[in-house]
């Protein structure tokens, strides 16, 4: 992160016992993460390495399983990545479960309000709309946080619940399909569904997660914004005094978190779902505070938390399906992990060199 | 919807009863986070706290009302699982408090995660123990107060409820005195508003920090107990709706004191019964009028943002909270 402070000379970069127990600290994280999993699963009278072998299998054993793995990490990358350029300005946005919704319904109503749009024009429609979605949700909360200094923690989580009641009540009501009788939508038109590439199920989406690892980074890192998002987060009293607009950024945060986490719902429902429900999301928005914190905020890493907690998902499928185990198991598991790393860096912060 | 039966005693009084009710779980998360919070350690991990405590409870009463010594002592039970809340809790406090006070982890961070945490190990424990089974339990008799009870309609609202109900009113009292008239409480606060001159007066602050911690997880334990033993006498997953966080702002409306702990409580109670109670008279009398029981269910959540935004200037809020207190700096 920058130092805006003016440091006495620092020695040149060195192997101190500091340094390897941060970068060894995500490993040992997941380390005690799977082995209180392991814990957890004796207590269901199953054997661990077996339910573990059936986890690796079940998220990388064949072509079909990577794929599920794949489209079940990309939500999860996008959000992440929004999440990575949040939690960089200090911005805790817990609302990306929310966020995510808000993308879904926006993005869902473009599609089935207007069907008679053309593929053209469609994809880039639902595409906005469900940036626009996200980011919508977001504003009210980083204006109040602006404005009256509300805790964006709790208001995000609030407008989370919301959002989830909105769409239920979206999906049940007002949109419900005409003459059916669950709980959602009619179907998108196809011009409206994002179709599989290459024979796979591996859509447009996906690419798009991936695109935005280097924009983030770049953002982050080579832009002034960037540097102005990374100050406001780190030293934020002295990013004021220095006349940066700390204001300006968090909002910014805000939005732009917002956005990402729209669009990952409104890709969900284009590619997977196909129209609007209660039960569009798996955990996704706190799945994603986990990646983007373990991934340590850099887009690398968010990258490799994503894919690590897409497999433990998938593959917890395997598990409950072979060992009837529960698939909550996998969110603690993946709760612990992040408990541990946390733990572990804040050791290798105490020890002031 | 007719609306002017909103306007009859009958459905006054009811709803009145069950604010009190309803507001019990949450008033007792509130008190622990004050004691907590006074003492600077910002615990956001409530709602997993809560739901643990809540898991725990609810599982230690199915299986002692349903184990072999199932017919021993009346509701003897319910209060061991009250009991084994309260343990599930300070474990996750023991957790918390690790990472806040001796590892000087983020506390957001922290709590967030423990968070999850204890919601994922809950539905976990739950779902593993009972698959698809919907289970639920005895729970405990209203226990009327003797005379007070007979009094028309606040006898009925105030004077006959669970046993917990009376003694949450009790903790409450306790709570304001052992944070405003004991020694203990004046150490707590002082080492909120500012640790290095408390440790300079001698007080232990990574200690005091812990013993409030400890409690106010304790308390937050206790009252996801309430909620599944006594209350709504089941568990199901997100049993808690959010009433961990809705905790959080309503410390901030209570301004760090009991007695307005309190009264927002009862607010919430009310709006959460009134929310209830509305869908009940809704789906008796569908039609033009009545209201989609989803916005009824956004209520709390909306009263959580009015709270918040009332109270938006954190004038009251203990000096050093949510900031790691390092001795040798």
């Amino acid at each position: 992160m920058a130092e805006i402070i003016i440091s006495s000379a620092t020695p040149k970069a060195r192997l101190s016992s500091r340094s390897v127990l941060k970068f060894v600290a995500p490993l040992i994280g997941a380390i005690i993460g799977l082995l209180i999993g392991a814990l957890l699963i004796m207590i269901a009278a199953k054997d661990p390495i077996a339910a573990y072998a059936t986890l690796l299998e079940g998220a990388f054993g064949g072509k079909r399983q990577i794929q599920e793995t794949i489209l079940r990490a990309s939500p999860l990358l996008m959000m992440g990545l929004g999440m990575t350029v949040a939690f960089r300005a200090r911005v805790w946005n817990i609302g990306g479960e929310g966020q995510f919704f808000m993308g879904a319904l926006l993005g869902g109503m473009v599609a089935l309000f207007f069907p008679q749009l053309t593929p053209g024009l469609m994809l880039p429609a639902v595409l906005l709309a469900g940036a626009i979605g996200g980011m919508f949700w977001a504003l009210i909360p980083g204006i109040l946080k602006i404005k009256r200094g509300m805790s964006e923690i709790i208001t995000t989580l609030m407008f989370n619940y919301i959002a989830i009641l909105l769409m239920e009540y979206v999906a049940r009501g007002p949109l419900q399909e005409p003459g059916g009788y669950l709980p959602e939508s009619a179907k998108f038109v196809s011009a409206a569904r994002l179709p599989g590439l290459f024979g796979t199920r591996i859509h447009f989406g996906v690419f798009l997660s991936l695109l935005f690892i280097p924009v983030i980074y770049m953002l982050l890192w080579n832009t002034p914004l960037g540097f102005r998002l990374r100050a406001v987060g780190s030293r934020r009293s002295v990013a004021r005094y220095a006349g940066m607009s700390v204001n300006a950024s968090i909002l910014f945060a805000f939005l732009f978190s917002g956005a990402l986490c729209g669009l990952a719902g409104l890709i969900e429902v284009s590619t997977i779902h196909f129209r609007l429900k209660g039960s569009i999301s798996a955990g996704y928005g706190f799945t994603a505070i986990l990646v983007a914190l373990l991934g340590r905020m850099h887009p690398i890493g968010v990258l490799i938390s994503a894919v690590l907690f897409a497999a433990l998902d998938i593959g917890a499928q395997s598990m409950h399906a072979l060992f009837g185990l529960p698939i909550t198991l996998a969110d603690a598991i993946r709760a612990v992990i992040v408990l541990s790393v946390l733990a572990a860096d804040s050791l290798s912060h105490r020890r002031k060199d | 919807m007719d609306w002017s039966l909103i306007l009859q005693w009958g459905f006054l009084i009811a709803l009145l009863t069950s604010a009190i009710r309803l507001a019990v779980p949450v008033l007792l998360v509130v008190l622990g986070e004050i004691i907590t919070e006074r003492s600077g350690v910002l615990n956001l991990g409530l709602e997993g706290i809560m739901i643990i405590g809540g898991v725990a409870g609810f599982m230690t009463a199915y299986f002692l009302e349903t184990g072999p010594m199932a017919d021993a002592s009346g509701y003897l039970y319910s209060w061991i699982a009250l009991l084994a809340g309260v343990i599930a809790g300070i474990i996750m406090g023991v957790i918390m408090s690790v990472l806040s006070i001796s590892l000087k982890a983020d506390q957001t961070i922290s709590g967030v995660t423990l968070v999850v945490f204890g919601v994922g190990l809950a539905n976990y424990l739950y779902r593993q123990s009972f698959s698809t089974l919907v289970a639920s339990i005895k729970g405990m008799p209203l226990v009327p107060i003797p005379v007070l009870s007979k009094i028309p309609v606040l006898g009925d609202i105030l004077f006959n409820h669970q046993p917990t109900v009376y003694m949450t009113v009790i903790i409450v009292v306790a709570v304001w005195f052992f944070l405003f008239k004991t020694t203990w409480g004046l150490n707590i606060r002082s080492v909120g508003e500012n640790p290095a001159a408390a440790e300079t007066s001698g007080i232990n602050v990574e200690k005091t920090r812990y013993a409030a911690t400890l409690i106010g997880a304790a308390l937050v334990g206790l009252g996801g107990a309430v909620l599944t033993v006594v209350q709504l006498k089941l568990f199901r997953e997100g049993i808690t709706a959010g009433r961990g966080w809705i905790a959080v702002a309503l410390v901030i409306f209570a301004r760090w004191r009991p007695k307005l702990a309190l009264v927002g409580t009862l607010l919430f109670g009310l709006a959460d019964a009134a929310q209830y109670r509305i869908q009940a008279l809704s789906s008796v009398q569908r039609g033009a009028g009545s209201i989609p029981y989803e916005f009824l269910l956004m209520l709390p959540y909306l009263l959580t943002l009015l709270v918040l935004y009332l109270r938006a200037d954190q004038q009251d809020a203990p000096e050093a909270l949510g900031r790691p207190y390092d001795r040798s700096a």
